[in-house]
């Protein structure tokens, strides 16, 4: 299993080979691989239903504890059978919106590396492989937001995606790393079979903030929502399969599948109620002020975000229940309205819906589709989403903490989404035909596909809950997300009670708010100077102040001054050695002059020529004696018999000649550009510097803390790594990842000279330095 | 500003440059037991080429390298290094552990660290050529 989701990888990478292969159906071959995903999910779901999580074991790096096994229970099971049918659906679906890009494959490539990702990511087991996968889904869904890269809205709105979720994803790291120190397990399945209690532990609540930042940024939870509209830059086959079905609902699974180990605490259902409920609202209040119609699906998807998060909070049984039915409801729907928006824009030519009308007869399947999904969205029985809605009404009736809050905000959500939903089904389809920048027909078979199927699953789901193992299904995810065993079973009538009443009402007022939806909007816009004020403009200032910092302080330090340069690393050596030996270590001088007169010559031949270097007035004088220094420094380490060391030196020295002759006469003349002043600081840098490193040696030659290292690799050298020449060992066998790092270093160093010198001589460096200076954040 | 050089060091340069790269592959492959090793032999080969450099000029040295870039030679230098590491996968050992065989004729240690070796020379050869023969074009096309 492992190996076919590694295999997606490889898939996405040969994605400009099938499409020179296929053509325009390369979506339909590529679509085959989560197809086949899909069918090996639904042939182990019996055997997860009856016996539990399985697990797939794989090590990684067993010295560290790292493993890519993966766990399939039931959650995992859901995600994963979402993400794969979904996302078969939007590849059949982009192959049509996309049909003719140029840049077809490299979305291709993008989209199948994502899917890979996130089945990564749900199927996860070990901490850090489930860390690699979400921050994969990060990098991948950036690609994706930012696919129409010469467009600059794009490009802004995919970085302002990946600052958002990478933060959290640092978070998230953090937190992990956390759970893992204070488990001491870094298996999820082996952190819920433990014995101790994860909710007692002293980390508990650093721990918890840290997860939850990571989980909220990515689901674009309140105050980070605001992400998730502005990535609707993106091509809409992406917006339909990343914003509703899955990569934002990575955020909700990792919430999910902590909540038996870390939930059901005062701080847990606090956190996750109100910012849950908050998000909600916030997403049902700003989506009626739009009337691009990804705009009104982003922001209805952020609601329902808010719900899902609302419900792990409340973490009662029936809370659980609620939660995967809604998840399950809603992917079907969102996914099916998204693509049905991305057919009318495909085919009119505008997202506007006050643009459209009358569209009913020219699209008739489209229409159906759409009206369909939106009884759905809005929880019209006997949809799915009908379903989803009561029960989640009914958790929140019976929520412990803050239901008065959440039972206000989930109706007021409730009304407004039924009139988004009357917004997408109704404005476009009906009334007076408007004239649109296309001329709309239906759209093609493969477009009409995926969101076919899945308003089809929500309609069938809705009438027949058991339909396909639809409740197995659910009874096993809602039993991983509550930890204990639960029994779902869902049907549309569950009697006359207050979940129902509250429906029917919201329906009546969101009908009600849908009549009067343009002059609602037209109040609305009066309110505009003040949401500006919003999280955005906070993120916004954020990013402008650390341009602005960062500029500061590269004028500061990067002033193109050599000597500038050395000063600052001296001055900073200087406050990091001296902190360290003269605060926590004492200075030791014990000195032992014995010493043989070669030695003494020389040092003394090194002293000479430091003295020469620093008082010479010609160049060419300075740099012959900083070469004398050099050759005796050779010279010693021949004495002490190192002569690979002295080898080098010698070598080194030679080069250093060699390039000071070749720029030697391009440098400017020889003249003393500091006063008095700097000069005296300049000494008394260079003065403490040395008396420091003269301290450190000694202090570090005296104290032997540990045994040397050297004994072992001179003992081992010949037996082990069968060579005599320990520092040759040393370079190529006990240390060889370091000489590999040295290797790299050493040729970006040259690949930076190189490009340095040539770009100078071009001329060109300073029109494209202009270019890449601004670019961070004029965007 | 740096002339081909006079009759005397372009004579010298001549007969140095073959006898610094032989010397040069010599300390490579002693480099295991005896003084010597890929930085080092890289840094003389990269000498020997600077001399030549400075007698006869860039392009006498182009000439010399045939269609070799010395910003080829750090890119094969690297991969070399790279592949040095991939014997121990195969193996099931950990990342970057040693491998030997013996090629029975000649009796010769064949092995990962110097595969590994012998991608540090061509690394360190190709930067120091690179660097060198850029500043000196530069001077080239500045009277």
């Amino acid at each position: 299993m492992q190996l076919a989701v590694l295999m997606g990888f490889v898939l996405a990478a040969s994605s400009p080979l099938l499409n020179r292969w296929f053509g325009h159906r390369a979506s339909f071959v590529l679509a085959l691989f989560p197809a086949l995903i899909a069918a090996w999910l639904v042939s182990q779901a019996p055997s997860v239903f009856s016996d539990g999580p399985l697990l797939l074991e794989w090590q990684w790096v067993p010295s560290l504890g790292i493993s890519l096994t993966f766990m399939l229970d039931g959650l995992s099971l859901l995600f994963g059978l979402l993400i794969t049918v979904i996302g078969a659906c939007v590849l059949i679906y982009a192959g049509g919106y996309l049909k003719g890009h140029v840049d077809i494959a490299r979305f291709h490539l993008a989209l199948v590396a994502f899917m890979v990702s996130m089945l990564g990511l749900v199927l996860a087991d070990g901490l850090i492989t489930l860390f690699v996968f979400w921050e994969l889904t990060s990098i991948t869904s950036y690609l994706l937001i930012g696919f129409n890269h010469s467009n600059i809205e794009a490009r802004k709105s995919a970085r302002q995606g990946l600052f958002v979720t990478v933060a959290g994803g640092l978070a998230l790291m953090a937190g992990l790393v956390l759970l893992g120190v204070a488990s001491g397990n870094w298996s999820l399945y082996e952190i819920g079979q433990m014995e101790s209690d994860l909710r007692e532990h002293a980390l508990y609540t650093p721990m918890l903030i840290c997860l939850l930042l990571g989980a909220f940024t990515k689901s674009a939870q309140f105050p980070f929502h605001f992400w998730l509209p502005n990535a609707m830059a993106a091509p809409t086959p992406v917006s339909a399969y990343l914003h509703s079905a899955t990569m934002v609902k990575a955020g909700i699974y990792l919430l999910a599948r902590l909540q038996p180990e870390l939930g059901d605490t005062a701080l847990w259902v606090g956190i996750l109620s109100v910012v849950g409920a908050t998000t909600m609202l916030t997403g049902a209040f700003l989506a009626i002020h739009h009337t691009n119609i990804k705009k009104l699906l982003a922001y209805s998807t952020i609601m329902a975000l808010g719900t899902l998060t609302m419900l792990v909070g409340i973490g009662t049984d029936y809370a659980m229940t609620a939660f995967v039915t809604f998840l399950l409801a809603h992917s079907m729907y969102k996914g099916a309205l998204f693509m049905v928006a991305g057919i009318l824009d495909h085919e009119t030519g505008t997202k506007d819906v006050t643009a459209m009308g009358g569209l009913r007869g020219l699209m008739p399947v489209t229409a159906t589709i759409a009206f369909v999904a939106a009884l759905s969205l809005a929880g019209v029985p006997p949809l799915f989403g009908f379903i989803g809605k009561e029960l989640m009404l009914e958790a929140v009736l019976a929520a412990e903490g803050f239901r008065a809050l959440m039972l206000l905000f989930a109706f007021v959500s409730a009304i407004l989404t039924i009139a988004v939903a009357a917004i997408i089904a109704l404005r476009p389809f009906y009334g007076r035909r408007h004239e649109t920048p296309k001329t709309p027909h239906e759209a093609p078979f493969s477009m009409l596909l995926g969101p076919g199927l899945l308003a089809v699953g929500s309609l069938s789901l809705g009438l027949l809950p058991a339909l396909l193992g639809g409740n197995a299904l659910l009874t096993s995810a809602a039993t991983a997300v509550s930890g204990q065993p639960l029994e779902v079973s869902l049907s549309l009538w569950h009697g006359i009670n207050v979940a129902l009443i509250m429906s029917l009402v919201s329906l009546g007022l969101g009908f009600l708010l849908f009549k009067h939806w343009d002059r609602v909007r037209s109040h609305l816009a009066t309110l505009a100077p003040v949401m500006r004020y919003g999280p955005e403009a906070g993120y916004e200032g954020l990013m402008n102040y650390i341009v602005r910092f960062s500029e500061w302080q590269t004028r500061l330090l990067q002033n193109g001054y050599m000597r500038n340069y050395i000063l600052v690393m001296l001055l900073v050596l200087i406050a990091l050695i001296g902190n360290s030996i003269l605060l926590r270590h004492s200075p030791q001088l014990a000195l032992t002059l014995d010493v043989q007169f070669h030695e003494v010559v020389v040092v003394g031949t090194m002293v000479m020529g430091a003295i020469f270097a620093t008082i010479s007035r010609s160049r060419l004088g300075a740099v012959v004696s900083v070469g004398i220094m050099g050759f005796s420094i050779a010279l010693i380490f021949i004495l002490f018999s190192a002569p690979d060391l002295g080898i080098t030196q010698l070598l080194v020295e030679t080069l250093t000649v060699i390039l000071l002759v070749l720029v030697l006469f391009r440098l400017p003349r020889f003249s003393n550009l500091s006063t008095n002043l700097e000069r005296i600081r300049d000494g008394a840098v260079a003065t403490t510097m040395g008396v420091l490193i003269f301290l450190l040696i000694m202090t570090a030659w005296s104290i032997d803390q540990f045994e040397p290292i050297s004994v072992y690799m001179i003992e081992n050298s010949a037996p082990l790594a069968y060579g005599r020449n320990i520092v040759n060992v040393i370079l190529v066998d006990y240390r060889a990842l370091d000489t590999l790092g040295e290797m790299f270093v050493l040729a970006l160093a040259a690949i930076g000279v190189i490009a340095m010198l040539k770009l100078r001589h071009d001329g060109t460096v300073n029109e494209g330095d202009k270019n890449n200076t601004k670019e961070p954040y004029d965007g | 500003m740096v002339k081909s050089g006079t009759i005397i060091l372009n004579t010298a340069a001549r007969f140095l440059m073959p006898l610094q790269l032989m010397f040069s592959v010599f300390l490579l492959l002693r480099g295991h037991d005896e003084p010597g090793g890929g930085f080092i032999a890289g840094l003389v080969a990269a000498g020997a080429f600077t001399l030549y450099l400075f007698a006869f000029g860039v392009s006498a040295t182009k000439e010399v390298l045939r269609m070799v870039d010395p910003r080829d030679l750090i890119g094969v230098g690297l991969l070399l290094g790279m592949i040095s590491v991939v014997p121990a996968w195969f193996m099931g050992q950990p990342f970057l552990t040693a491998q030997w065989w013996t090629i029975p004729v000649i009796d010769f240690k064949a092995s990962t660290p110097l595969i590994f070796d012998v991608g540090v020379y061509l690394a360190v050869l190709g930067s120091v050529m690179g660097m060198v023969m850029a500043l000196m074009e530069v001077d080239k096309d500045e009277p």
